[in-house]
């Protein structure tokens, strides 16, 4: 009982990570209706600048460079690129992504190489007991951070100007301009605010128990891929929901590993595509996102 | 609504009038130029008016190819040979998936799922089942294609971008299989690939054979296979996207709901054209085994379908010519900066810390991707068209100087 209530507190605290990527991931799909594949690179940006300046500047100059860094990639890639791609048809700007995706990737798993890049976060590799459970500090703080930058984000959403031009976009971006809702300044922050949150998010995939930042970062961070897309891709509380579907399914499942030894070695790993695809098979718009109706 | 963009074989290249703003309008030209003499209008569904001049230069063109491709494995070594056929391969590959992300505009992350099981239905099917090996490559398209079918639930309802994201799992769930299902796939290590044996003939280095003086190995047979496969494989594509399925494709991709309407149906034409891209992967797994002669799971990662889909949009996203372009373009491209490393500026060798071949081709279609988006849209087979009608408008101006009422 004790182990699995340790990973089940561990499996949320990892679900509230992804849940932080794909919220991300849902703003941009929201404002812009852009598939946004070079998230994981952003993250991948975020911490490397992190790792990069906290020798020099100490850790929370870092996270804050590195928050700065992500938006301003995001931003970047929003203003020099996408911006000037839109007009075609709908796939095409899904694809440019995947080219800038493509970019980012080499050129910043290059920058690493083969090392393992420490973030230098003042957690260490602390313990927690709360009663029978052993919980690794990084991760309470995980949870509390994710959830703290989530409830800040919901209520901007909700109540101040930008958040309401950020649904006023999201519902109908045509009207919203002609009541003039300027569009790029709306694609503009919501890059740069998925930036940010990835930003934080590379942080605490990267502190302990995992080794630091590595080449195999941005792999992890697609696991917020289905997350986003099983929760349903224009939800926010589906982002949510999805973070936290993918983390607890994969921490059970690397808990269990021995007693699910018929399943493979791995397969942590590969469970939240697995589910993503029950999910979808099931509610092809995702759990929580709007069926499109049409009117012809 | 938007007109449907015609499919590039249905292009009414046979149109007589030059002039594209009176093209829709015989009846206007006719009553302006009284005295113009009736032009046989070609039928407007896409078949053209047969001109004897055109039907010989591609003839010609066609023979020149033949002759090119046949003379290579005489000519050229074997780096060169086995960068064609990793290209041949590439452009199967990259054929089916215009099919499904140019054609329908559905995007798919996962062609390299596909390709890793035609690869290794491939050697399963020959080694352990003890099919002989024509067979066992039959198979292997089909044991693709049927788990492109399995996936059909999916593939017909998710539109665009979602299925690319759904496909990603097809990725994941496929490298955890290859990695865990030791007894078919063997594990990390993979599996040596048995050559393909036809009409007697063996693909491999023995027996030795020897052609007007050129020792035959593995890659100059596998060249010639490889040619046949590809010119199949792109004829095939051609026929499907100039015929009705192709027609119905390009208007689910441009307008759904139009689509649906007009009477396609539309989730069983997303899933049927999964299963044939699906299809198509597995083709090229197989002749990327033969060529490997290893099959290894960690090539058949997210990064291959990354390069499918980059090979595409260089291209231009459903042509079929721009497909085999961009594979040309993509899979030659790692090769040539890796051989000619030393001569180059910026790209250093591989481990000394600069920038590797590998990384600098990476770079290079990435960037490619992105320009080509921005700038070029239509990629390398859309310039070709402009280039083309450039060069027919000139002609005709020039042809038309004399006498420009008549507009003969």
């Amino acid at each position: 009982m004790a182990v699995f209530l340790e990973l089940l507190v561990n499996g949320v605290s990892v679900g509230a990570v992804y849940a932080l990527i794909a919220l991300g991931f849902v703003v941009i799909f929201k404002a812009t209706e852009v598939v946004n594949f070079t998230h994981a690179s952003l993250l991948l940006a975020g911490g490397y600048v992190i790792a990069r300046l906290h020798p020099l500047i100490g850790f929370w100059a870092a996270l804050a460079a590195g928050v700065a860094a992500a938006a301003l990639v995001g931003a970047l890639v929003e203003f020099l690129i996408l911006r000037r791609a839109r007009a075609g048809s709908r796939g095409v700007p899904a694809i440019v992504t995947i080219g800038v995706d493509i970019l980012l990737t080499t050129e910043l798993t290059r920058q690493i190489g083969t090392e393992v890049l420490a973030l230098g976060d003042p957690w260490g590799d602390r313990v927690l007991r709360l009663g029978p459970i052993t919980v690794a500090e990084t991760r309470v703080v995980a949870l509390v951070v994710a959830a703290a930058l989530i409830v800040a984000f919901l209520l901007a959403f909700r109540f101040t100007g930008w958040g309401v031009a950020m649904r006023a976009t999201a519902e109908d971006a045509e009207t919203a301009a002609l009541m003039g809702v300027r569009l790029g300044r709306v694609s503009l922050s919501a890059w740069a605010v998925a930036g940010a949150l990835a930003a934080v998010a590379a942080v605490f995939l990267c502190v302990f128990p995992t080794p630091g930042l590595d080449r195999g970062t941005a792999a992890v961070a697609m696991k917020a891929f289905p997350a986003a897309i099983l929760g349903g891709l224009d939800s926010t509380t589906g982002a949510l929901a999805g973070g936290l579907i993918v983390g607890v399914t994969e921490t059970l499942m690397n808990g269990y590993q021995s007693e699910l030894a018929f399943l493979g070695r791995g397969i942590g790993d590969a469970a939240p595509f697995l589910v993503m695809i029950v999910i979808l098979l099931l509610r092809p718009s995702g759990l929580f996102g709007t069926k499109e109706p049409a009117r012809v | 609504m938007s007109e449907p963009t015609p499919a590039p074989g249905t292009a009414p290249a046979g149109t007589p009038s030059p002039d594209t703003r009176t093209a829709g309008a015989p009846a206007l030209t006719a009553f302006t130029v009284p005295t113009a003499p009736t032009v046989p209008t070609p039928a407007t569904s896409g078949r053209r008016a047969f001109r004897p001049l055109r039907a010989a230069l591609w003839a010609a063109a066609l023979a020149v190819a033949v002759a090119v491709a046949v003379a290579v494995p005489f000519y050229l070594e074997g780096f060169w040979l086995q960068a064609g056929l990793f290209a041949m391969s590439a452009a199967i590959g990259a054929i089916g998936i215009t099919l499904l992300t140019g054609a329908t505009g559905q995007l798919s992350l996962g062609h390299a799922f596909f390709l890793a099981v035609g690869a290794y239905s491939y050697v399963s099917l020959s080694s352990d089942a003890g099919l002989p090996t024509p067979l066992a490559a039959v198979a292997a398209v089909a044991v693709a294609g049927v788990s492109g079918g399995l996936f059909s639930p999916i593939a017909g309802r998710l539109r665009g971008a979602y299925l690319g994201i759904a496909t990603l799992g097809l990725i994941f769930a496929g490298q955890h299989i290859l990695f865990n299902a030791e007894p078919v796939t063997g594990g990390f290590n993979g599996r040596p690939v048995p050559p393909m044996e036809l009409f007697g003939l063996v693909f491999a280095d023995t027996p030795e054979l020897v052609v007007l003086n050129v020792p035959f190995g593995s890659l100059e047979r596998l060249w010639f296979l490889g040619i046949v496969l590809l010119a199949g494989a792109a004829a095939f594509a051609k026929g499907v996207l100039r015929g009705r399925p192709g027609l119905a494709m390009n208007t689910i991709r441009d307008h759904e709901i139009a689509a649906g309407v007009m009477g396609v149906p539309v989730a069983r034409y997303r899933a049927g054209v999964f299963v044939l891209s699906s299809m198509y992967g597995g083709l090229a797994g197989v002749l990327v085994a033969l060529v490997f002669q290893q099959v290894v799971p960690d090539y058949f990662g997210v990064l291959l379908s990354l390069d499918y889909l980059a090979m595409i949009v260089i291209g231009g996203l459903g042509s079929v010519a721009g497909a085999v372009a961009g594979a040309a373009f993509v899979s030659l491209l790692p090769q040539l900066l890796t051989r000619y490393s030393d001569a180059l500026p910026l790209v250093a060798e591989p481990g000394s810390g600069g920038v590797s071949p590998a990384e600098a081709a990476r770079i290079l279609y990435g960037a490619a991707v992105v320009a080509v988006v921005l700038f070029l849209p239509g990629g390398l087979a859309g310039l070709a068209t402009r280039l083309g009608r450039v060069r027919l408008k000139e002609l005709r101006w020039a042809k038309s100087a004399p006498a420009p009422a008549s507009r003969r």
